[in-house]
């Protein structure tokens, strides 16, 4: 594949974790995670879920 | 030394194009995996094409885009290569996006990596270890069986469930609700959890592939990585002769949806020989076995991590503090999530915003899990720099690095060529020269390298 083609994107900047560490689930804030993406949710979830249609795979 | 084995997975992706503004889907999942291919094919007049990574990249029956690893002979690079596959899928993704914007159509296409659509049609995240050849090498692996049967306790990604009253409930695995069949060599309609295939796509006097079907597609890192981790250690411990405890259970199938359904890991599993034992104590009588097994090795940092995961993850369980491993383990990441937003939302875990929210964590094209690896919710164990570099490059210590140059060098060169995972095939005017590649280990070799001289 060409480069262009897979050119990964950076539309966030993250911050690269190299830890072998177990990260201390308390530090995080699962509800600022939860405020940015309820928008989202709320926003015609049966209807999305519902589109996810498939025949199984092997 | 630990010795080192050749791994590999393959990820079925769910699809869907769901509208922007509500009602019916746009685009079903096979038009959706076609315009998703749609570059592909431009490239390689193919849905079905290896990269210049080594891995295989392709259209599965049923519109699953489907992407099988390089050859990996460490942990990290399984890691790096299985995400790299995220990466380039999430990015065929942004430019069908792209086009379905510029043609005004109200609908985005999402891949999940996950086992499940919304009718419950499963598909799989397969792993692949090769094995040296024993004699006794069905029977070790048979051993072994009671471990896939009750591994979703650690590596599981969960899944929202109907109990039997209709409430709605979490278990621990995405597949464990699949027809299987425990092990089979054989079939093609049935699901082995374990398949000995013969076909190690290498030599056959040397070694044997073995594909295990049961587990759970992942999205945490750290999840891949015991599951696979364990895995291949308990393998070695086989191929040394070292003997598993023998536990093997009366009615896998029936087990593996016992276990599911537990959280508490200790319901009763019903073993050949009439004892009983729960999930719990199975994967620790296997945990002790191999911890014994392994002092005579120096085990790298990783294969310790992996150890010390397994350990915590059991131990969690065994206080039934669910939220432990919930920085680590997709399962438990996942259950703190549905469980906080229902809390918010006053909802139960069967409202269909809960069910978008499980979409959303296995969705590549979205910045859930991404977001939480990046705010420290979620444990990382290689780099996305390592990830990204594995888009392109394939490893240097295996047989991929042999397929992945000669794509390369034929692709730059406009060159007709074929490729699998132990064929090399110029195509040329004067007829075809075919290089066979019998040893995943092999990364270096003059054959390959008068192969790729053959072309200008």
């Amino acid at each position: 594949m060409s480069q262009e083609f897979l050119q990964p994107h950076r539309e966030q900047e993250e911050e690269v974790i190299e830890e072998l560490s177990p990260v201390v689930a308390q530090e995080f804030n699962v509800d600022a995670l939860l405020d940015d993406i309820d928008s989202v949710l709320e926003t015609n979830a049966t209807d999305f879920v519902q589109s996810f249609v498939q025949k199984g795979g092997q | 030394m630990i010795p080192r084995r050749i791994m590999g997975i393959e990820t079925e992706y769910g699809i869907a194009c769901p509208s922007n503004s509500g009602g019916p889907a746009p685009l079903d999942a096979e038009a959706a995996a076609a315009l998703l291919f749609e570059p592909v094919i431009a490239a390689h007049r193919s849905t079905n094409t290896f990269l210049t990574n080594g891995s295989r990249l392709y259209l599965d029956v049923g519109a699953h885009p489907e992407y099988a690893t390089v050859e990996c002979d460490s942990i990290e690079d399984l890691l790096a290569y299985d995400r790299s596959g995220e990466l380039l899928f999430a990015d065929l993704a942004r430019q069908a996006n792209d086009k379905l914007a510029a043609q005004g159509i109200e609908g985005r296409i999402h891949l999940f990596k996950n086992n499940n659509d919304a009718e419950g049609n499963s598909f799989g995240c397969h792993e692949n270890y090769l094995v040296r050849r024993r004699p006794d090498y069905r029977v070790r692996v048979a051993s072994m069986l009671p471990f896939f049967v009750t591994r979703q306790i650690v590596a599981g990604a969960g899944h929202i469930y109907r109990d039997a009253d209709g409430k709605p409930a979490y278990e621990f695995s995405q597949r464990a609700d699949q027809m299987w069949d425990a092990i089979s060599s054989a079939s093609t309609r049935s699901r082995p959890m374990i398949n000995t295939r013969d076909e190690p796509h290498g030599d056959a006097e040397l070694y044997r592939r073995m594909h295990v079907i049961v587990g759970d597609s992942n999205m945490a890192q750290t999840s891949t990585a015991v599951k696979v981790g364990i895995t291949e250690l308990l393998l070695m411990m086989v191929e040394d002769g070292g003997i598993l405890p023998s536990l093997e259970l009366k009615d896998p199938v029936e087990a593996i949806r016992l276990c599911s359904k537990d959280l508490t890991a200790r319901c009763q599993l019903e073993l050949a020989d009439g004892r009983l034992m729960s999930p719990l104590d199975i994967q620790r009588s296997y945990r002790d076995v191999l911890v014994a097994h392994l002092s005579r090795y120096e085990l790298s940092p990783m294969h310790q991590h992996l150890l010390d995961v397994w350990t915590r993850a059991l131990d969690a369980l065994e206080r039934q503090d669910l939220r432990a491993m919930a920085g680590e383990l997709d399962w438990a990441a996942k259950l703190q999530l549905l469980d906080r937003y229902c809390e918010r939302a006053g909802c139960d875990l069967d409202d269909p915003r809960v069910a978008r929210l499980d979409l959303a964590y296995h969705d590549i094209t979205s910045s859930l899990v991404p977001s939480l690896e990046a705010s420290g919710g979620l444990a990382r164990l290689i780099s996305e720099d390592d990830a990204r570099r594995a888009i392109t490059e394939p490893p240097s210590t295996t047989r991929g690095a042999l397929r992945g140059a000669f794509v390369a060098k034929a692709q730059a060169l406009h060159q007709d060529y074929a490729v699998d995972w132990t064929n090399l095939r110029l195509m040329g005017a004067q007829g075809n020269s075919t290089v066979v590649l019998n040893d995943p280990f092999e990364a270096v070799s003059g054959r390959v390298d008068e192969l790729m001289d053959q072309m200008c």
